[in-house]
């Protein structure tokens, strides 16, 4: 077998090349925070969060992936540029697949990451499907909420909140995938 | 079939020599995952997404004249860990000009930009999974990790492959730089792993009286027998 190429950081000077569009340069990008058209059935929804680093600042310089499968959807953002330094996704709710419940893979890379980190977001209105995800059943009790965005409604659009957390009490669950 | 990350090749979250590690490392254990759908598929990026000059970069930021600096030629084969070819995936990169300066507004080093260079650029990989494209020589710049810290000149990429845990963001090196040894970044990654990160000069990829050729070959995670997206 021949070896894997070795990871290194994405660093911080993705954005030129990753997320062009979204920083204002003269190039553009394969994916931003719109997963999906206009035309797409299902319930529109947004995901917004923040990224935290294990003093609690917020990471201004990361980069999230959302992978969607059962609409093989793909989103990507930095956090560099909304006031806040949020990132926000909209799409449809994903649908329950393979008896698992709904869910978002999430890639997050950011500079000091030698490795990109896996996570998953899961909802808070799925609570019995949750209950029985075995991704989940597999996450020690007490760490699962770091992985169930929370819904909320905001000026009349579903919004769920999903904050990541790089270390500390609530760090953020990563898979080894 | 579920080939893991070689964590014998891959560096770790922590290594507090590059010290944005530090407080950005998890410090948990990760959680092993049972792959499901979610991890095996992932984005397919077809010819539409690729302009006509995506991937030359001495020609995609061209305001009123050629950028500055050495023409290189950058090419390889991306393949699985069977040594199959990795086809029609995207391959994304960024870098420096040639004088170690990004274009991106966070950058503060005193060097100049290029008003005619970029320095982003992106391609497929064909039906055998080469790819190519033409830029510039990234400069070596000072870094604020430690005192004279300077990165070795380098070419960031980013890769999918055929599935999200097929995915890949590196660096590629060039032989002979002095700054490796010195590099905490470069160091984060095993010994064993190290020359894999580290292109070859070639005169098979070397263009006459043009640009000098650097071959960078990539093994991604998995292998073919992966489920395609749409299966």
């Amino acid at each position: 077998m021949a070896l894997q190429t070795p990871s290194q950081t994405v660093g911080p000077y993705f954005a030129y090349g990753l997320t062009a569009a979204q920083y204002g340069y003269d190039f553009d990008q394969i994916a931003n925070d719109v997963l999906v058209g206009d035309d797409m059935p299902g319930d529109r929804i947004h995901i917004v969060g923040r990224v935290f680093d294990g003093e609690n600042n917020l990471i201004p310089d990361a980069m999230i992936e959302v992978w969607q499968s059962d609409i093989k959807a793909f989103g990507r953002m930095g956090t560099g540029t909304d006031p806040k330094n949020r990132f926000h996704f909209e799409t449809v709710k994903p649908q329950s697949l393979d008896g698992q419940a709904p869910h978002l893979a999430i890639i997050v890379l950011m500079r000091g990451l030698l490795v990109h980190a896996y996570s998953r977001i899961y909802f808070s209105d799925e609570a019995a499907t949750n209950a029985q995800d075995v991704v989940l059943n597999s996450v020690p009790q007490e760490r699962r909420h770091t992985l169930i965005a929370q819904r909320h409604q905001v000026n009349g659009h579903t919004e769920y909140h999903f904050d990541i957390y790089m270390q500390g009490e609530l760090e953020t669950v990563f898979f080894d995938v | 079939m579920e080939n893991k990350r070689d964590w014998s090749v891959h560096p770790p979250y922590l290594h507090p020599g590059y010290k944005s590690t530090v407080l950005r490392a998890p410090s948990k254990p990760l959680i092993p995952i049972k792959h499901t759908l979610s991890e095996r598929t992932g984005p397919v990026y077809g010819l539409d997404t690729i302009g006509a000059l995506d991937n030359d970069l001495t020609k995609n930021g061209i305001k009123n004249g050629e950028p500055l600096g050495e023409r290189i030629v950058v090419a390889g084969r991306v393949i699985d860990e069977l040594g199959q070819p990795v086809r029609n995936t995207l391959v994304e990169i960024w870098q420096a000009n040639a004088a170690g300066r990004y274009i991106h507004k966070v950058d503060q080093h005193a060097a100049p930009l290029d008003p005619n260079f970029l320095g982003g650029g992106r391609c497929l990989t064909d039906n055998e999974g080469y790819y190519k494209f033409y830029t510039i020589k990234p400069g070596a710049y000072p870094w604020g990790n430690h005192p004279n810290a300077w990165r070795p000149n380098h070419i960031h990429l980013s890769l999918f492959g055929n599935n999200i845990s097929s995915r890949l963001v590196t660096q590629m090196y060039f032989p002979g730089d002095p700054l490796l040894q010195y590099d905490p970044i470069f160091l984060g990654v095993p010994p064993k792993g190290r020359e894999l990160l580290i292109s070859k000069f070639t005169l098979d990829l070397t263009e006459p009286s043009f640009a000098l050729g650097y071959e960078f070959n990539i093994v991604l995670r998995g292998n073919n027998e992966t489920p395609f997206e749409n299966k």
